[in-house]
């Protein structure tokens, strides 16, 4: 090791201390400079800490529009006049209520909530009193403010719904933040901080949240010693959500509303050469406008106890056994099992025994000699239960499926129902018994276990009219994006067999004697194909038959069948299929087929139907019909309370 | 001195251990508690935010340091200048292919750790520059040709460094080394020329703005313009000055308290728990707190710088004080910076701000320090 001698030493020592001295000086200065900072100018910054903060903010984005396929609006934002109260500048904030509630309405329990809020929150944060006041209302405040200090009239833009009754189903609605929510999201947008803040709650509106909402922009502003804004010193706006263009048709979906006023009942249709909805209806519907400012307790009560659900979107959420709508799925199977021809006849005597059971057919006295064409036309049940009977369960689920039974479709829409097509073996494990024959003979009649959606029905309409895999779609366009092309497979299924049964539908609704001719379209160029179907609730019981009830019509509302078609037009180029059914309605043919022949008539001919297309001894009838449901529509829209647009 | 006594008089084996600078030891530990005091409060009272992952490196740091304490300065002057080439080696590769990170190339990603070679390099630099003086004969470390080459040792890595660009580095890179040259005993005339040349450079670099040829980054421009005048431009690059005083300001004698910040928890304060930490714990703890972190580190120099005039082995000499002065550039920069006393250049405040690389890098100096204590030939007067 190499130690220096005694100059170096010397010289290193004489460095080292020259350097600690520099040292010590910058530390000095450094000392001098905390304690001018911290003792000396210790008030000056005290104040410039307390009075002159500056704080960055987070400013909402515009949320981006839901429109229908041709632009036309469903959920949009308006400004909205709104009173806010700070607690801090309000001596006694009763007594400021008591005489704001002078000028406006203030109800108790938003007064509770109010007061509430004041004593929970930080004296300078704004608590809102009263939202969405007319212009006179807030003019009205604004002359008084000198003598309420602490209330401050505010604008912002709020959620609103134009089309609210018709569309409340799909469009859903907005609302509060809430803890739930928070915690169900992973990571967190910073907007959703933001008290008030508003997100989809339901519908198109929670589905397609992260395209709607937008991203935040800041806002730089000077606060006070309370924390109150000064002013605003500089800003940048944040971009808006994209815009969404659902597949909708708002015509038609309003008609179909309209249509269905008075009844429970739900209605899909769609453009069979693309998979849009173009209507998605379900009666009655209700006012998303009541939600996003908090619905009152009383009126969601009211929503909550109809028998009529307003709150169930019925075209994807309600599964129904599809009675007689299911008779194409299992002729089908049969056809393509090959244990059936299209020309082979089945003899129907009113009933079909089993063993000790016997099997009804609805119509007592029988058809007698029946094919594919008629078993359709005039919708035979023995026909069925001997196709159900050679097919098999397994057989049929495979078809139910390939039709788009019984699977959930992926849609931008809460509860869709997977519905059930059962095979055998879901039986074993879900009832613990071996499958029947007389489980496939319900199955043959679309009774029994078997459940499907409106919206399924719908697309089993499409995938017949079309022979190529519809699939469903309810978006058409997110943003600048250009809409998609929908890529259509054929289905794999013999064209002469799926002709065989759309012949006869075209029977059920043209040819005298079908069940649904009486609904028809009386216009060649727009011939529908349907069927009809009537799904029992439960079955009359021998002490009821006993009791002298035989028909619906003696039974309570809930308890009577359910009313079904489905059809597609036109028959020779199909452009689009319904799916209609009325809960408890009574018959297909009655209840369901004239509404559905309206609305598709609505579709095909893109306005109000004309009066010659219907049979000429209904025309006169329909137009009363027609002004007696506007009116009803009207008063039922005006009912659920459409936005009360401030001018 | 014979074979014999160094035998005798330098400590050997475990024991070894109680020759360490236990003063030392015991300042640092107590300057990283601050730090990890700081960091639960700015975390809004979360440890596993910031606080446990610092104290989890310090103790990896501290390990190391003790380990590096116990390897023999011998050991550690041969190594030099390869630990200096491969600090070199670093910073050409991260200029090849370095993490792009707050818009300068620096880091290189280990998987475990984001290296920084920048940091390895102030060590190794001092590293080099001890060993090589301590090979030159003292007469002749003021001979232009001898005075060249550590100048070149010098210049390479801080060309290297502003190319990222880090300006803070470089200054401290070429303050660090010009430390140990002093130590030394280069002529004071050198250090005359070089500070009236960096006077002139500087000149050049205000000139240069907007020309073709300008030599530094817009954004450090603008920190240098807001230093020179902080109230220009409140809201934008003057902004994080303005804030920090204020925040020290409010502090006053004794502070708002612990957690207690408003500035700091209403987030007026940027990267507050990196660069600006300093200006939480002055908030918090007042002025009493601040003199408190300083003395602390006053305390260290004091006790390195000890060491270093008292060690006859010139390479443990010169290496204990060209780190001190590293050492002392570190938190004198960062505060100064802080207190709006020079721009904002981007220098951690050692020990205390939140980071891997810059505390493990420290601790590995403070065992080298420790090394040339422990090793320090002993006098048997």
């Amino acid at each position: 090791m190499k130690t220096t001698g005694e100059p170096a030493k010397g010289l290193l020592t004489r460095r080292g201390l020259m350097l600690l001295g520099l040292q010590f000086g910058v530390i000095g200065v450094l000392g001098w400079r905390i304690h001018n900072l911290q003792i000396v100018q210790n008030r000056e910054f005290r104040m410039l800490a307390e009075e002159n903060r500056i704080n960055i903010r987070l400013l909402p984005p515009a949320r981006g529009l839901v429109q229908d396929r041709n632009g036309r609006l469903l959920a949009g934002n308006r400004q909205n006049y709104r009173v806010v109260m700070v607690a801090e500048q309000v001596s006694d904030p009763e007594a400021t209520l008591d005489l704001l509630g002078t000028l406006i309405d203030i109800p108790p329990d938003r007064r509770e909530k109010v007061l509430r809020d004041v004593k929970a929150r930080s004296a300078f944060v704004p608590v809102v009193v009263a939202e969405n006041l007319s212009w006179d209302e807030i003019a009205l405040i604004s002359a008084n403010a000198p003598v309420m200090p602490g209330i401050l009239p505010e604008v912002g833009l709020s959620r609103y719904y134009p089309e609210g009754y018709a569309t409340s189903h799909l469009v859903g609605y907005v609302g509060p933040v809430s803890e739930r929510d928070l915690a169900k999201i992973e990571d967190p947008d910073p907007l959703l901080q933001i008290p008030r803040f508003q997100i989809g709650k339901t519908g198109v509106e929670q589905r397609l949240e992260t395209d709607l909402r937008g991203r935040a922009g800041t806002q730089q502003i000077e606060v006070s010693a309370a924390g109150r804004v000064m002013r605003e010193l500089s800003r940048s706006e944040g971009i808006p959500g994209d815009d969404v263009r659902l597949t909708i048709d708002q015509g038609i979906q309003d008609f179909a509303m309209r249509r269905m006023i008075g009844e429970s009942a739900a209605a899909t249709v769609i453009d069979v050469r693309t998979g849009d909805i173009v209507a998605m209806a379900s009666s009655p519907g209700f006012n998303p406008n009541s939600f996003v400012f908090g619905i009152s307790s009383r009126e969601w009560k009211g929503l909550l106890d109809d028998e009529y659900r307003p709150l169930s979107n019925k075209t994807v959420s309600g599964a129904y056994p599809p009675g007689s709508t299911f008779k194409m799925v299992v002729a089908l199977a049969a056809l393509e099992a090959g244990v059936m021809r299209p020309n082979e006849t089945v003899h129907c005597s009113g009933f079909t025994q089993l063993g000790r059971r016997r099997f009804h057919c609805w119509k007592r006295g029988g058809h007698g000699s029946v094919d594919l064409k008629n078993s359709l036309a005039h919708s035979c049940d023995a026909y069925y239960y001997e196709m159900a009977r050679r097919v098999g369960a397994d057989n049929i689920s495979a078809m139910a499926k390939k039709l788009g039974l019984g699977i959930a479709h992926d849609l931008p829409l809460p509860a869709i129902t997977e519905g059930l097509m059962p095979d055998r073996q879901w039986k074993v494990d879900n009832r613990k018994e071996a499958w029947t024959v007389g489980d496939s003979f319900n199955y043959g009649i679309g009774q029994g276990f078997t459940l499907a959606s409106p919206l399924q029905l719908s697309i089993m309409a499409a995938r017949i009219a079309t022979g190529m895999k519809v699939m469903p779609r309810l978006v058409h366009t997110v943003g600048d994006n250009p809409p998609e092309v929908p890529e259509m497979a054929p289905l794999d299924i013999n064209p002469a067999h799926l002709a065989a049964v759309r012949g006869g539908m075209y029977a059920v609704s043209n040819v005298p004697g079908g069940t649904g001719f009486r609904m028809r379209i009386f216009d060649d160029a727009m011939q529908m194909a349907g069927k009809t179907g009537t799904s029992q609730v439960r079955i009359i019981t021998a002490a009821e038959r006993a009791a002298g009830v035989t028909s619906n019509a003696q039974l309570p509302w809930n308890r009577r069948d359910h009313a079904l078609f489905v059809a597609f037009a036109p028959y020779d180029v199909p452009r689009y299929a319904i799916a209609q059914i009325v809960e408890h309605g009574g018959g297909g043919s009655t209840a369901a087929a004239p509404i559905a022949r309206d609305v598709l008539m609505r579709a095909l001919y893109g306005e109000e139907p004309p009066l010659s297309a219907y049979p000429p001894e209904q025309r006169s009838q329909i137009e009363e019909q027609r002004i007696e449901q506007l009116a009803k529509y009207q008063e039922a829209v005006a009912a659920a309370g459409v936005a009360d647009v401030p001018a | 001195m014979s074979q014999v006594d160094r035998q005798y008089l330098v400590p050997r084996g475990p024991s070894k251990i109680f020759a360490l600078n236990f003063p030392l030891t015991v300042l640092i530990v107590a300057v990283a508690s601050a730090g990890f005091l700081m960091l639960f409060s700015v975390a809004g009272g979360q440890i596993d935010r910031w606080a446990w992952p610092q104290l989890i490196r310090f103790g990896v740091g501290l390990a190391a340091m003790i380990v590096i304490a116990m390897v023999p300065i011998r050991f550690w002057r041969i190594v030099s200048p390869s630990a200096y080439l491969g600090a070199l080696g670093l910073l050409v590769l991260v200029e090849i292919m370095g993490t792009v990170g707050m818009g300068a190339q620096r880091w290189i990603d280990l998987g475990f750790i984001l290296l920084q070679p920048s940091e390895v390099m102030k060590i190794a630099l001092v590293m080099v520059l001890a060993a090589y003086y301590h090979v030159l004969s003292p007469e002749k470390v003021s001979r232009p040709l001898w005075v060249i080459l550590p100048l070149i040792l010098i210049l390479v890595p801080v060309a290297l460094v502003l190319k990222q660009p880090d300006l803070g580095t470089a200054l401290l890179l070429m303050m660090g080394g010009g430390a140990v040259m002093f130590l030394a005993g280069v002529s004071l005339w050198y250090f005359g020329t070089a500070i009236v040349s960096g006077a002139g450079l500087v000149y050049a670099v205000l000139k240069s703005q907007g020309t073709s040829w300008q030599l530094i980054k817009d954004y450090q421009f603008r920190r240098i313009f807001t230093f020179l005048d902080p109230s220009a431009d409140p809201l934008g690059a003057g902004y994080h000055i303005t804030q920090a005083k204020i925040a020290m300001g409010s502090g006053g004698f004794a502070g708002r308290g612990y957690m207690q910040g408003t500035q700091t928890r209403l987030n007026f304060l940027p990267e507050k728990h990196t660069d600006f930490i300093f200006t939480t714990l002055a908030e918090e703890f007042g002025f009493v707190g601040s003199m408190t972190v300083l003395g602390l580190y006053t305390l260290i120099i004091v006790f390195c710088m000890v060491s270093a005039m008292s060690n006859r082995d010139r390479f443990g000499s010169l290496l204990t004080g060209g780190i001190t002065v590293t050492f002392f550039l570190f938190f004198a920069i960062n505060m100064g910076m802080v207190m709006g006393l020079m721009p904002v250049v981007g220098v951690p405040l050692p020990l205390v701000s939140y980071g891997g690389s810059a505390m493990l890098v420290l601790l590995a100096a403070f065992g080298l320090v420790q090394s040339a204590h422990v090793h320090r030939p002993r006098q048997t007067g």
